[in-house]
């Protein structure tokens, strides 16, 4: 924390700053209201609606938008894509940061935070679908801090460590991929036990594998999403090699999600006519569903595949966008905005203005943390001392 | 290949034992918990209920709640539709129906559920469903990520937001402290009406079926909670459709814990074969490179060779033009060293012949 201020004393005066800071200064005296007064003086949480948008954004939807880490290692350790490979460093960083802010996020949530080790010391509830997100996203974070730490232990000048946490490249990439498809695929198995409670058309015995696959295309569409925004911001830290296969990585990725999006749209198709809810399509939450499953599923796929095939990166980028608002819509449906559909609307939760500082807070927290890393650590540039050592 | 009788005879056995153990196997999964025989239960007859709340005081004083915002003889508050909340663990509301000139009352509380959904999310096994019935809740566990309150179909959790430092879920116990004791329930001894009778849950099954034979006009044929959700141990009797009373009937006979297993079941599968899938990846990955890489390499060998045999060549026809070139530059040479001879010889000869004509 003290680095960053200290990035920001630098520059103290930008308007992205200023922002910052107030955005700063609102989230920590939420923060102090919390811890002080309970949740009940900051959220709209209600008997009826236990989870409201830190669960339902600041979790769902930040593990998701965290998956490119995940993604791009996978493609360019295990499936051959080296001449993507300095997108994993981006990629294994803002996943490590987005990890770590949604456990700092869940403290927000948790009645009582500092039990958070409870499920594995206490009591070891297995029969939970919770239990497995905690163990795989507690096993995850750590996966990912050992994946990042190549960048931080070059930079900090320990070869030695910086070598053997090399060799682990592998090893830790096919843990990787494991622990996420398991806490991906749970974080939409919680909704299982509430078939009561979920709009049938968003209820699916599938949830688990909808929530699985279209981590995936969150994953390819932020990789491309935060390589764009990166190029504006950081292009200062970019080496020639990261500017080189930026074009073709986000041509590939591209291609990439365009065919699972099709997959994930097929299988949408094939949860819909499984349960055979046609006849809600008609209805305002049937209407909200096509929004989502047309909008955000099929179209973004279409621009996708004419990007490609067009080698429009403009067009490509610009889906990005697109696939991961999908990606936030699809998660929030589910949590919250299709969750309790069957109560009278004054039951119904809306969150707070206290609840949105907090998110944005969270965000902006994961912001300030990126730019601090790459301004100083070898992420869109290699090490020159460690050229062609992965 | 030959078979012996013997080794024919061996494999069949070991088939046999492979089906019987197939067998054992799919009657335990098929096997459904109805809960434990001598679990206890409550039926509320909702036919009986005349909403005098006395229910709701005797809960109220049992479990030491805070007062109530209007007081227990207030019968304006039947009026709203209420739920439980940390105050309230059971409350009774009114439901005007149809043509009946009185309206229903219906008294709500934790079911404890045979299976319980909220002890089947509890990520620290924070609730229990205890011998007798009970669903008991520790709160020295809790963490407090309200996921029970996400999963109960009955909608009953309640959670003290207003509580910084320890809040703690709350709901209905069956008063099972005083059930240790051999006490009835508050609310179950606060009935005046005995709309609320305790006892074991299979004699209220009985005791209900009783009722709806013999009254067939002043039942609806069904009793609430014997299989919703795979059955509760608090039941419910009513003369008119349940929906009407604010209870759900779209909640189906599955247990909570069931709409969930086969996700769980999907995890050891992931772990045990997803490693495998994603190191022969790797391997495919490594293999082709390699491949690859052999390939550039005989290649540049082969492009090598082919420029070395040309240039061979070039040399050798190279060589010999120039041993041609020399053969006929020496042939060249000689004619013409036997031609200067012959001309030497001729003018020598001349010289000579002058001499001898003077």
């Amino acid at each position: 924390m003290s680095g960053e201020q200290k990035a920001e004393s630098r520059t103290l005066l930008t308007p992205f700053n200023l922002i910052a800071g107030i955005i700063l200064i609102a989230g920590l005296i939420v923060t102090v209201i919390r811890f002080t007064k309970g949740l009940s003086s900051v959220t709209n949480l209600s008997d009826y609606n236990p989870w409201g948008i830190w669960i339902g954004f600041d979790l769902m939807v930040g593990v998701a938008l965290a998956a490119g880490g995940y993604v791009t290692s996978a493609a360019v350790y295990l499936f051959g894509m080296k001449k993507f490979h300095s997108a994993v460093r981006p990629a294994i960083l803002t996943g490590f940061l987005g990890y770590f802010f949604v456990v700092v996020a869940l403290n927000y949530d948790l009645g009582q935070p500092w039990r958070l080790p409870y499920p594995f010391i206490v009591g070891w509830g297995t029969t939970s679908l919770l239990f497995e997100v905690g163990l795989c996203v507690a096993l995850y974070l750590t996966v990912l801090f050992l994946e990042f730490s190549p960048a931080a232990l070059e930079w900090l000048g320990y070869s030695k460590t910086r070598k053997l946490a090399g060799r682990l490249t592998i090893v830790l990439t096919i843990f990787g991929v494991v622990l996420s498809t398991l806490h991906q695929s749970s974080l939409g198995a919680l909704f299982l036990i509430a078939p009561s409670k979920l709009h049938p058309l968003w209820y699916s015995p599938y949830l688990p594998v909808y929530f699985f696959v279209s981590s995936i295309v969150a994953g390819l569409s932020m990789v491309i999403l935060e390589g764009t925004l990166s190029h504006k911001f950081f292009h200062h830290s970019m080496d020639k090699t990261y500017l080189g296969e930026h074009d073709p990585l986000t041509l590939g990725f591209g291609r990439a999600a365009a065919l699972v999006l099709a997959g994930y749209f097929t299988i949408k198709m094939v949860g819909l006519a499984a349960g055979n809810h046609w006849d809600l399509l008609t209805t305002p939450y049937g209407l909200w569903y096509l929004v989502e499953v047309i909008g955000f599923v099929l179209i973004p796929c279409l621009l996708y595949t004419v990007g490609v095939r067009d080698r429009n990166l403009t067009l490509i980028r610009f889906t990005s966008v697109l696939a991961v608002a999908g990606i936030i819509l699809n998660r929030l449906n589910v949590s919250v905005i299709a969750f309790n559909w069957h109560l009278p609307f004054s039951e119904r939760y809306v969150p707070s203005f206290q609840e949105v500082v907090i998110t944005v807070f969270m965000v902006t927290l994961i912001i300030l943390s990126f730019r601090f890393i790459v301004t100083r650590m070898p992420i869109f540039h290699e090490h020159p001392d460690y050229k062609d050592s992965h | 290949m030959a078979i012996s009788r013997r080794r024919f005879l061996t494999w069949i056995g070991a088939a046999g034992a492979g089906l019987s153990t197939v067998n054992t196997a799919q009657a335990s999964t098929l096997t459904q918990f109805k809960g434990h025989p001598e679990g206890l239960g409550v039926l509320h007859d909702t036919t009986r209920c005349v909403g005098c709340r006395k229910c709701e005081e005797a809960c109220n004083t049992v479990n030491d709640l805070p007062k109530p915002d209007r007081a227990f003889q207030d019968m304006s508050v039947l009026e709203n539709k209420r739920r439980t909340t940390t105050k309230a663990f059971t409350v009774v509301n009114s439901y005007p129906v149809g043509s009946q000139d009185q309206p229903v009352f219906r008294k709500i509380q934790c079911n404890h559920c045979l299976e319980p959904a909220c002890a089947s999310a509890c990520f620290v096994r924070a609730f229990k469903k205890r011998a007798d019935g009970a669903v008991v809740y520790d709160p020295s566990v809790c963490v407090g990520c309200r996921y029970c309150m996400v999963a109960c179909p009955f909608e009953i959790p309640t959670y003290e937001y207003d509580n910084p430092l320890t809040p703690k879920v709350l709901k209905c116990t069956f008063c099972a402290p005083r059930i240790e004791k051999g006490l009835l329930p508050g609310c179950v001894e606060s009935c005046p009406k005995e709309a609320l009778t305790f006892g074991k849950r299979n004699d209220l099954i009985t005791l209900a079926r009783k009722r709806i034979a013999r009254h067939p006009d002043r039942y609806i044929d069904h009793i609430y909670g014997e299989t919703e959700m795979g059955g509760t141990s608090w039941l419910g009797l009513a003369g008119v459709a349940f929906k009407d009373l604010g209870m759900r009937e779209d909640l189906g006979t599955t247990p909570a814990p069931a709409l969930t297993s086969g996700a769980l079941s999907v995890v050891p599968m992931v772990v045990g074969l997803w490693p495998v899938f994603l190191a022969g990846m790797y391997g495919m990955t490594v293999r082709r490179e390699k491949i690859a890489a052999e390939e550039t390499r005989s290649e540049i060998a082969q492009a090598v060779k082919e420029t070395q045999t040309l240039a061979d060549e070039k040399m050798a026809k190279a060589l010999e033009k120039a041993q041609a070139e020399k053969r006929t530059a020496l042939e060249k040479a000689e004619k013409e060293k036997e031609q200067a001879l012959k001309d030497a010889m001729e003018s020598f000869k001349k010289e000579n012949e002058p001499g001898e004509e003077e």
